[in-house]
């Protein structure tokens, strides 16, 4: 006889509730598992995420147990003690439908630290030579990996507390542009993280690093960004 | 819950006490300032102070100061030096060495 | 908060963290049993060094403690970040008023 989960899953929108299903518990069994059991036996008016289920896309993101994680990489006999799991949409983002979250603001707040690459040469020039272990390349390694699956943005309290906040994210990826030597985003980058909302409203938490699947360390990107506005702040490069 | 982790408690920690600590500031200043009216008002406000509930309240703000203090290093460190590890094991320490502070405070004026 | 916010705080933290060191010690001294208003304001009479330890150190806690409340007030409080602003400057004022008559009421009075 096999033991049953008791799951909760947000139905609805915003004003949605939770509803309780039961499922049977197997050997290995993820959360995602559990959605899609839930989706294909029960209700099938179930929305979700996902992609690869195997923990390289980010696509199924979800709450579980109060936590952001990704469902396809975490093990039921992890998470559900005394055989409970609560599951919901990613918190900080408006809710399309039951566990399906709106990533637009997410990704506008990309463009707002202008999270994107700014060329510098044409294919006519000779290709810069990058060596992998020059001090810059290191850090925009150690920060690149981001595959946008928004746990980040969703422990974050600082994004829940100020609707301005760029948020973990695309500050990460502002830094490790900074860091390109290939970038010629300069200056302008670096106004646009000074701004509003922008690296300084961070109060390092740590709640990104410590939940990131990647296991990037978005407090100390955005640490590193802290410095270098500074600097060019005295400097006179950018403005207050 | 991430939100029990220890340095989520640390950074809630560094708000809560910065706040309680600006409430008291104003309080303070017009407690000094009774030396204004005379040296006497001042010192019958300081034997006011010798109660014991009042001399734990002092605990408190000792710890207060301490703590935000600490909490506030943490910070600066984050944001200005080279990352490093054992953070969590830090803001404990800062934690207590907090409460040890309030506490020898506590012991001198018992 | 914006860069220069940032900045002000920042620093008024750096530049308090040796001046509160000193004054958990002062703090430690001054409330030794047996320790009366005479024999607290005898050593602060006239000391140009305690007005300008304390008046420093009220100049940047005011700052300091204005900033703080502001960013508070924006992410805790419904204030727009225009009214957390202006409520914050009035408290820093308060601040730096309450503590320059204090630091006043101790070396001058």
């Amino acid at each position: 006889m096999l033991a049953e989960l008791s799951v909760s899953l947000w139905r609805g929108g915003k004003d949605g509730r939770y509803e309780t299903y039961s499922v049977p518990q197997r050997a290995s069994q993820t959360v995602l598992d559990v959605v899609t059991f839930v989706q294909r036996h029960i209700d099938p008016t179930l929305s979700y995420r996902f992609a690869c289920r195997v923990g390289v896309c980010g696509s199924c993101a979800m709450t579980v147990n109060g936590r952001p994680r990704w469902t396809c990489r975490t093990h039921v006999s992890k998470v559900a003690g005394s055989g409970r799991l609560e599951i919901g949409p990613l918190e900080n983002l408006p809710v399309i439908k039951d566990l399906a979250t709106d990533m637009e603001p997410f990704f506008e707040k990309w463009q707002k630290a202008q999270g994107v690459f700014a060329p510098s040469k044409t294919r006519h020039e000779e290709i810069e030579q990058i060596r992998p272990d020059s001090p810059a390349r290191r850090t925009a390694d150690a920060a690149i990996e981001c595959i946008n699956c928004g746990v980040c943005y969703a422990a974050c309290d600082t994004v829940r507390w100020n609707q301005d906040y760029f948020g973990p994210a695309a500050l990460t990826r502002a830094w490790t542009l900074l860091n390109d030597e290939r970038d010629a985003g300069g200056a302008a980058r670096l106004q646009a993280v000074a701004a509003a909302g922008g690296c300084h409203s961070c109060h390092s938490h740590q709640s990104c690093q410590e939940l990131c699947p990647q296991a990037l360390n978005p407090t100390a990107a955005i640490a590193g960004l802290k410095r270098r506005t500074t600097a060019a702040y005295l400097k006179g490069e950018i403005k207050a | 819950m991430h939100r029990g982790s220890a340095l989520w408690i640390a950074a809630l920690v560094h708000r809560l006490s910065g706040l309680a600590l600006a409430i008291f500031l104003p309080l303070h200043f017009l407690a000094l300032g009774l030396a204004i009216d005379s040296e006497a008002k001042l010192e019958s406000f300081l034997r006011w102070t010798d109660q014991p509930l009042v001399k734990f309240a002092e605990g408190g703000l000792v710890f207060l100061l301490t703590v935000h203090l600490l909490g506030g290093l943490r910070v600066l460190v984050i944001e200005n030096l080279d990352w490093r590890d054992g953070q969590k094991q830090l803001a404990t320490l800062a934690a207590a060495v907090s409460a040890i502070i309030a506490f020898i405070f506590l012991a001198r004026v018992f | 908060m914006t860069m220069r916010l940032y900045l002000w705080q920042r620093a008024t933290a750096a530049l308090m963290a040796p001046l509160v060191l000193v004054h958990i010690a002062v703090i430690f001294y001054a409330t030794r049993r047996g320790m009366t208003a005479a024999d607290i304001l005898s050593r602060t009479h006239g000391s140009i060094v305690w007005a300008s330890y304390y008046g420093l150190f009220v100049a940047a806690a005011s700052i300091h403690a204005a900033i703080g409340v502001r960013n508070v007030l924006t992410e805790w409080s419904p204030l727009t970040d225009r009214r957390a602003g202006l409520f914050a400057v009035v408290f820093g004022l308060l601040l730096a008023a309450l503590g320059a008559r204090a630091v006043f009421a101790v070396v001058l009075s």
